[in-house]
This record gives C-alpha cells, sequence and structure tokens, in this order.
C-alpha cells in the first residue's frame, strides 16, 4: 500500500469522527431524560398533554399575535375554560417553577427562547 | 426518465416510512434496525474504498497541474498549485477540501450566434456547492444536541448564531434555508441546461431528491407538524448507548426523516457522494510534484530477468560442442 501509513492514519481519524456520538457517550456517560415537575394542583393543561409538548412554542406565539395585533386577550383552553393569553401570568400562574420545568426540557435539547429578555419570571417559591 | 425514476425510488423509500411509522413493529425496524445497519455499511464501506483506492499503484506524481512547476532557482513556481513538498501538498489539500478551489475554475462553453465558441468564468456552481455543503455541515453538527448529554457548548453556541435573525417560534434557522438553497441550485443547474440534462443520470438526481426528502421532512417537523424531540433526543441518546428503545408518541414524519438518512448513509459508500472520502486520495492533488527531483519507480514494471552468455553457453553446451563451435569455457 503506498503512503500506507498516511492513509491508515486518516481513516482511523474517519472513524473517531463518524462515531463520535458512540465515543462521547462510552466516554462522558449520559444523564437521564428530563422529568419536568408539575406542582399546580389543577389536573390538565390548556391543551392534551401530548398536544402541549410538542406545540406549545406555537400556542405561545399564536397567542402573542392575537394579543400584540389584535388586542384579544382571552383564549379557550381544551379543558372549556377560557384562560387569559399570558406567558407569565397564565403559563407561570400553572408552572411557576421555570427552572425544573420549562428549562429542564429546554436545557436538555439546547433550546433557550429569548423571551425572558422582556417577559418576567416569577419568583420561584421555594 | 431517469429524474422520474429517481424521484420515484426517493418516494418509494419516503412512503415505506410513512406506512412503516404507524405500525409498532415496523417501528422497532425503522427507529432502531434501519439506523444500525446504516452506520455499519456506512463506516465499513467507506473503509473498503479507501483501502481498495490505497491499494492501486502510485507510479508516478501526476504533473497536470494548475501551476509552474518547481525548476530553476530564476523561474517562479507556484507553490500551492504546484507544490513540490508534502507541506505544499497539505497546503492544496486544505484549500480544495474547504474551499473547493478546483470548482472554482469552473468554466462554461457557448456557442454564440455565428459558430463562435466562447469560453467565460461560471462562478454559480462554485457558489452553489459552498452554500450547500456548509449548510450541511452546520446542520449535521447541529444535530449533535440529540445525541449527547449535556449538549456541549460550542453546539449550543452554532445553534445560536444560526438562527440568530430571531424568525419566528422555534427560530428557523439560517442553515435550514441554505441547505434546501443550495440543493435546489444543485438541481435546477441539471434541469434548465439541456446538455446538463443530457448529461444528468438518475445517480445524480437520487442524491438530490433524497437530500431534498431529508431537509424537508426536518423543516416540517420544526416548523409545520411538530414531533416531540425530547423522545426523540430519548432514542438517539439510546441508539448510541446501545439500548435503544421505539419512543412513543413521535409521528410518522420522523420516521420519514430518519429512514432517509438511514438510506443516504447506507448509500454512501456505493455512489458518487464517496468523493467525501475521494477527494483526499485524489492524485492530481495530495502528491507533491516533484518527479524531476525524485525517482519514482513505476511498481509495475516486470522484473527484467537476465540471460547472459555464459548461461546460454551452459544451456547449450552439448550441442555446440557436437557441432564444433568454439566455446569460451575450453
Ligand atoms: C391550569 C393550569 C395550567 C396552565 C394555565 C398551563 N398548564 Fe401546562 N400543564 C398543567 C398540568 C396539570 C400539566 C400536566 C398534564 C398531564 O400530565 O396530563 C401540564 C403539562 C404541561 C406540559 C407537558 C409536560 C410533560 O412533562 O409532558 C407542558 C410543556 C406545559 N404544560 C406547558 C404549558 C405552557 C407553555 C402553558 C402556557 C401556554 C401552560 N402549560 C399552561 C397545567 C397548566
Ligand atoms: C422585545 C421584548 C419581548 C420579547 C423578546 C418577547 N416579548 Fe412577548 N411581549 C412583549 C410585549 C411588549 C408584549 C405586550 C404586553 C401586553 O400588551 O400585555 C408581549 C406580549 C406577549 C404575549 C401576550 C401577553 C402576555 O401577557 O404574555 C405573549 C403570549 C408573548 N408575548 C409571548 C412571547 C414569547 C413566547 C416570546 C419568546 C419567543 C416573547 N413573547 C418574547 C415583549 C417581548
Ligand atoms: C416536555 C418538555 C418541555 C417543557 C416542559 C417545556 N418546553 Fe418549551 N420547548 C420544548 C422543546 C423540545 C422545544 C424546541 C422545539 C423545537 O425545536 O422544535 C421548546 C421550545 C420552546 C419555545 C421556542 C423556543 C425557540 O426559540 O425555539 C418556547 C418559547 C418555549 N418552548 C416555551 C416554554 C415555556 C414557557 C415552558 C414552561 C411553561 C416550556 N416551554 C416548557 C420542550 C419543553
Ligand atoms: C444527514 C443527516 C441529516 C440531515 C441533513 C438532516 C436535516 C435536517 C434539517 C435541515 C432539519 C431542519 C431544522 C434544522 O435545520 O435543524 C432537521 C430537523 C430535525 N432532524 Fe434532521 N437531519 C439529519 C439527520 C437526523 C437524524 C439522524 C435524526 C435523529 C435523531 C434527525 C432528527 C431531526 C429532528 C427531530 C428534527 C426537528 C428539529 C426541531 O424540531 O428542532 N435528523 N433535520
Amino acid at each position: 500500500m503506498h503512503d500506507g501509513g498516511k492513509i491508515l492514519t486518516g481513516l482511523a481519524v474517519f472513524l473517531v469522527l463518524a462515531l463520535l456520538p458512540f465515543w462521547h457517550n462510552a466516554v462522558g456517560g449520559t444523564a437521564a431524560a428530563p422529568q419536568p415537575k408539575i406542582v399546580t394542583q389543577e389536573k390538565e393543561c390548556v391543551a392534551p398533554r401530548e398536544t402541549i409538548r410538542s406545540t406549545h412554542m406555537e400556542l405561545l406565539n399564536t397567542w402573542r399575535d392575537t394579543v400584540v395585533r389584535e388586542g384579544t386577550r382571552t383564549y379557550m383552553d381544551a379543558r372549556g375554560k377560557t384562560v387569559n393569553m399570558s406567558l407569565t401570568n397564565t403559563c407561570l400562574s400553572c408552572h411557576p417553577n421555570k427552572k425544573e420545568f420549562c428549562d429542564a426540557c429546554h436545557n436538555y435539547l439546547a433550546v433557550s427562547p429569548y423571551c425572558w429578555q422582556c417577559h418576567v419570571e416569577k419568583k420561584e417559591s421555594a | 426518465m431517469r429524474i422520474v425514476l429517481a424521484l420515484v425510488a426517493v418516494g418509494v423509500l419516503a412512503g415505506i416510512a410513512w406506512a412503516g411509522g404507524q405500525s409498532p413493529a415496523m417501528q422497532a425496524f425503522l427507529a432502531i434496525v434501519a439506523p444500525y445497519v446504516a452506520i455499519a455499511v456506512f463506516v465499513v464501506g467507506i473503509g473498503a474504498r479507501v483501502i481498495g483506492w490505497a491499494r492501486s499503484a502510485v507510479p508516478f506524481r501526476i504533473p497536470t497541474t494548475c501551476g509552474q512547476e518547481r525548476s530553476l532557482s530564476f523561474i517562479r513556481f507556484s507553490p500551492l498549485d504546484n507544490p513540490s513538498s508534502s507541506l505544499g501538498a497539505v497546503g492544496r489539500m486544505a484549500l480544495e477540501v474547504l474551499t473547493f478551489r478546483s470548482l472554482f475554475r469552473n468554466t462554461r462553453a457557448e456557442l454564440k450566434p455565428g459558430g463562435r465558441l466562447v469560453y467565460s468564468s461560471d462562478k454559480w456552481l462554485w457558489a452553489g456547492a459552498l452554500l450547500f455543503h456548509y449548510s450541511f455541515l452546520a446542520v449535521f453538527l447541529r444535530h449533535y444536541r440529540f445525541f449527547v448529554e449535556p449538549v456541549p457548548k460550542v453546539i449550543a453556541v452554532l445553534q445560536g448564531l444560526d438562527g440568530f435573525f430571531q424568525v419566528g417560534v422555534p427560530v428557523f434557522f439560517l442553515t435550514s434555508f441554505g441547505l434546501i438553497a443550495g440543493l435546489g441550485y444543485l438541481l435546477a443547474r441539471r434541469l434548465v441546461d439541456a446538455r446538463m440534462r443530457y448529461l444528468s443520470l438518475p445517480a445524480d438526481y437520487f442524491p438530490l431528491f433524497l437530500l431534498l426528502g431529508i431537509a424537508l421532512t426536518g423543516i416540517g417537523m420544526r416548523h409545520l407538524w411538530k414531533v416531540d424531540i425530547v423522545r426523540v433526543k430519548e432514542l438517539a441518546i439510546g441508539l448510541v448507548n446501545f439500548h435503544p428503545a421505539v419512543p412513543q408518541g413521535v409521528g410518522p414524519l420522523f420516521y420519514v426523516h430518519l429512514f432517509l438518512v438511514s438510506a443516504l448513509l447506507a448509500y454512501f459508500p456505493f455512489s458518487k457522494l464517496v468523493h467525501m472520502a475521494g477527494v483526499f486520495l485524489s492524485p492530481t492533488r495530495n502528491l507533491a510534484n516533484n518527479n524531476r527531483a525524485v525517482r519514482h519507480l513505476n511498481p509495475w514494471n516486470p522484473p527484467i530477468v537476465g540471460h547472459t552468455y555464459a548461461e546460454w553457453e551452459e544451456e547449450f553446451h552439448d550441442k555446440m560442442k557436437a557441432a564444433g563451435l568454439p566455446l569460451d569455457r575450453e
């Protein structure tokens, strides 16, 4: 094999890079999936669990547009109750533990919503 | 016809995954078996291809390069286009891999009225290829967040830069758009020009459609038909730790995305896409041009078997003697 040493080195580098997630997990170990903690007494969210998990950002976006552009602030949720369309006053009234709830999932996927640059987080009640 | 063939092939793959994504037995195949098989085929396949290339003979350095070779001290030579040392060859390789230098020299030939053939510089292919490859790289690196926990800081930073303009919720990534735009250009390039259409084979269209399918399903999952990506990450982490479990409640679109990616990986070593590995073994790029400075022996020259007069005389000794011919040895 001509230049065998160099080519085999290149192949070794390829193996390291192509399978990096495998090595990374073998060496670094992994944390378990996030368990967002529900602290409210309520039984249901503003949408069924499966829906809210994957689409809460779209819901928030719709709320924002509705409030800011149309001035409407009430929303009929999946439970048939009307709620005030508000990030801090509604979502965080049932989920005041932002760090253990919202952030638990978001950190897991390196999502960092910029909303909190303007919107107020509730003071965490211990 | 050739384009239809490629489109149908990708459509069938996507259809299998879409239908399979709805039945539990098929989900296990799509989420666990197919990715493992694909990764194995990819890694072993690329390795085998590279070793195959490495075993071919290298009789001498190919001097067909784009610059003046190093010779006499008063003739200026181009150290990057026609390097005489290994360091120069590394530089040429780096420029080729990182900036697609040889595509930069792309020209187009046009027949002007009156039968005049005009060659002009054509940088579109170079620009489109750069856009596509770097977007792909960024998308690929960003996906690393699905596979490790905690997510490395660099990946988070890359993601932040990529979503810098904060358009939409969740934010739209520039490179998602770059990927589609790049692929769109590469496809359009083959379609608008009759000569390019004539030259294009199913093997040219298939990877483009496959990648477009992957990119469109990915963007679809992020912006239109949301899937629960916390569960996707649980699957991905399970896969790389060898205890995978079929995720509950992720839509069929995710299975289409994943299966097309698996198909891409498995197809990679056998297709033109191996240029990813092949570029590093291109003799016109990776060998310093030192033909005049160093002697290169042709490895497939047959061994020269000599037959001296003394041996010949030995062989015909008796006959020569019988014929009365003079012999050296006597
Ligand atoms: C009335 C109280 C209430 C309000 C208001 C509320 N939630 Fe919930 N939320 C809950 C409850 C209770 C659950 C658990 C539901 C279950 O387990 O079925 C939940 C679940 C969730 C989950 C899924 C967590 C998991 O582990 O699967 C998300 C995400 C979520 N909520 C986000 C939001 C967002 C975003 C808002 C504001 C748009 C909001 N919630 C408003 C009570 C609320
Ligand atoms: C630049 C500052 C800023 C940022 C960043 C921002 N918002 Fe807002 N948001 C506002 C302002 C101002 C209003 C109007 C408040 C009002 O009229 O009550 C508003 C209103 C809203 C409302 C309805 C009113 C309420 O009480 O919540 C929602 C929902 C909302 N934003 C969601 C979001 C989400 C989700 C994000 C992140 C993706 C976000 N916002 C980021 C400034 C901001
Ligand atoms: C079950 C896990 C989970 C919980 C709990 C959760 N989120 Fe999310 N959230 C996600 C995921 C995953 C994404 C990214 C979605 C994507 O990229 O498709 C996200 C994205 C978002 C985004 C869009 C961010 C962006 O810029 O891309 C906003 C805004 C958001 N979440 C708000 C909230 C708020 C507010 C809460 C708490 C009330 C919350 N989320 C709780 C999983 C969760
Ligand atoms: C060649 C490999 C791949 C390519 C080119 C690709 C491409 C894309 C693109 C362009 C997006 C749009 C959003 C973005 O730019 O991040 C996307 C999203 C996504 N991809 Fe991939 N993908 C690949 C592999 C994978 C694999 C192996 C998985 C499985 C873990 C996966 C899971 C996802 C998910 C879950 C989303 C949605 C992300 C979100 O909602 O934020 N992809 N993909």
